[in-house]
């Protein structure tokens, strides 16, 4: 399988002297499902924000299908990798409706409006994350995990190649969090999806990822199939925590801390 | 119950698509509903200002009466589109503001760009410089000139790093209006009793114009200005909804806002030194188009542009009237309105969630 993304050498701080992300250099195939694991301030978001063209690095570079970011164009970006935040906040009683859609800005040209076909997209795509019935309902009104809900249903309106998606899961329930995971695993095997999770939830990534990557400090400490990732002594180094166990029981990891 | 067998059959257990036919109109054909209905409610306000007055138009002798022509043409028209040239500007300024901080406060008069701007041409009448630099106001200059010095001020002092702290950029803004309301009334002290008179005058916001030639030159600076904030209509659509999110979706943030700033203090910098600090417009206008059709900053600015031309025409038409032959300035009338206006937002501050 081909490469998708690719940071070779990629060093970010935000302020001199501490860098976040050092030395990092790692790649998301094509078409699979990846997992970002690792400790608070480890350089998880950041190194999502980096990929997502929202960060530039201060050395190194960030390929998408082997051309350099910046080279590939705003736009086109725009039409190939989509990003969903850890929160996003909304100020105004935007609905539902309207934020998804400008998930077809990509798509419209400047002085259009979004057309039928574009409504349609959107629609499906709140349908795909369960939420068709919140369409009408003012951004504002909803609950978090709705929220995170909708900022999903916007990215996969982009229609991209590549779905970053910071911590997207926080906010869930127990069945919306096991359901996007499924969800984005059926849309991987019919188009072809390549998708970078950045998660908490240790216990969904095996057996539903195809690859796990952990951050320590900045640095990638360890990568391979969740099940080579999701050992004792791989995450004792990851986490620091010397409590961490881990059980493989009926072909899925379970992980605690003691 | 549902067996297992059947949650498993779909990624997620779908949850009726039909729930979603009663999702809202495509905002498309609510931008002409929209413009449709407020270039009516325009052209009724248009009449209404060109008839309203200590003396009242009769349109049917302006052929006739060369007096009710020259009362026509020279001073009651050019009020009229003066009112709505400022009141689009400041209208349409308020809401890509309100949009590009993710403020619904946000107005010049509130991120002190008004204050600036008053600052600026209060030192340029104080001075007495009444030449032009290349056809071009000075007065016009050096309000520019402070407002945008007014608006970058704000926007560095609100801004920690890469972080726009949300509560931070009214609270800057307010300072600095102080600030600069401060420096006029000292300018103001300090200067000769004409020109001080000239100031006050001005502060508060007033619209007294004879002829055109004032309008033309104004019209130069406002109407490119127009255009270009309806240009970056869509940008400061996904703007409101959160930068991180209008980047990811090909909006370019910082040239997005850099024109914006420039084009607000252009806009506010002109308005406040022909018209004065006329305050709120930027707050009231938006927030009632937003009311009426939907929060869509497309149709949120365009129908900015006709509603605050209307609302500014209703209130000069209110200010010249309301106590017979003594003239109101307009700024007096919409601050009036405004003050409370403001409140009632913040009193409904559940609607918005950063306020």
């Amino acid at each position: 399988m081909t490469a998708l993304l690719e940071a070779r050498n990629v060093e970010f701080s935000y302020s001199a002297g501490s860098p976040v992300i050092r030395e990092l250099s790692l790649t998301v195939k094509a078409g699979t499902l990846c997992a970002l694991v690792g400790a608070n301030g480890c350089g998880k978001s950041t190194l999502i924000r980096l990929f997502a063209s929202l960060l530039t690095p201060a050395q190194g570079e960030i390929l998408f299908g082997g051309t350099r970011l910046p080279a590939v164009g705003r736009r086109e970006i725009a039409r190939r990798i989509a990003y969903v935040p850890q929160a996003a906040p909304m100020v105004f009683p935007f609905t539902v409706l309207e934020v998804v859609l400008t998930g077809r800005s990509p798509y419209t040209p400047r002085f259009h409006f979004e057309d039928e076909s574009d409504r349609a997209r959107a629609l499906e795509a709140l349908a795909t994350v369960d939420a068709a019935h919140l369409a009408a309902r003012r951004v504002t009104e909803l609950s978090g995990g709705e929220r995170q809900m909708v900022a999903v249903a916007r990215a996969l309106a982009q229609e991209p190649q590549c779905l970053l998606l910071d911590e997207p899961s926080s906010a869930l329930d127990l069945k919306h969090r096991a359901a996007l995971v499924r969800t984005l695993a059926a849309l991987r095997d019919a188009q072809g999806l390549t998708v970078l999770m950045v998660t908490q939830d240790l216990a969904l990534i095996d057996p539903l990822f195809d690859y796990a990557f952990a951050l320590r400090a900045g640095e990638l400490a360890a990568e391979g199939p969740p099940a080579e990732v999701l050992r004792d002594p791989v995450l004792t180094h990851v986490y620091d925590d010397p409590h961490i166990r881990t059980s493989r029981v009926e072909g899925r990891t379970l992980i605690w801390s003691d | 119950m549902k067996r297992p067998s059947e949650i498993e059959t779909a990624p997620f257990p779908s949850r009726a698509r039909e729930q979603a036919v009663q999702a809202p109109a495509l905002a498309g054909s609510r931008f002409l509903r929209t413009l449709v209905i407020l270039t009516i409610l325009l052209a009724l306000l248009i009449l209404l200002g060109l008839w309203a007055g200590t003396r009242t138009i009769d349109f049917s002798q302006l052929r006739s009466d060369p007096l009710a022509r020259t009362l026509f043409f020279r001073l009651r028209l050019p009020r009229v589109v003066m009112a709505a040239l400022i009141g689009a500007s400041l209208a349409m300024v308020g809401a890509a503001l309100q949009a590009l901080f993710r403020n619904p406060l946000a107005d010049p008069a509130t991120l002190g760009v008004s204050g600036g701007g008053a600052m600026g041409a209060s030192i340029a009448i104080a001075l007495g410089w009444g030449e032009r630099v290349s056809g071009v106001p000075l007065v016009f200059v050096t309000a520019f000139g402070g407002a945008i010095a007014a608006f970058l001020l704000v926007h560095r002092i609100s801004r920690a790093g890469q972080m726009q702290l949300p509560g931070a950029i009214l609270l800057a803004g307010v300072v600095v209006n102080l600030i600069a309301s401060a420096a006029v009334l000292t300018i103001q002290y300090l200067t000769d009793a004409s020109r001080a008179l000239q100031i006050l005058r001005w502060m508060i916001g007033s619209l007294d114009v004879v002829g055109f030639d004032t309008i033309w030159r104004m019209l130069i600076f406002l109407a490119p200005c127009w255009v270009i904030l309806l240009a970056f209509s869509r940008d400061l659509h996904l703007l409101a909804m959160g930068e991180d999110s209008a980047a990811t979706l090909g909006v370019n943030v910082k040239r997005c806002e850099w024109v914006i700033h420039l084009v607000c203090s252009l806009l506010v910098g002109v308005t406040v030194a022909v018209g004065g600090a006329i305050a709120f417009v930027g707050l009231i206008v938006p927030h009632i188009v937003r009311l009426l059709f939907g929060e869509d900053l497309r149709i949120v600015l365009a129908g900015s542009l006709l509603l605050g031309a209307g609302f500014l025409i209703a209130a000069d038409a209110v200010a010249r009237t309301a106590l017979g032959p003594l003239e109101l300035p307009v700024g007096a009338v919409t601050a009036l309105l405004g003050g409370p206006v403001f409140l009632w937002l913040l009193h409904r501050r559940q609607r918005y969630s950063a306020l």
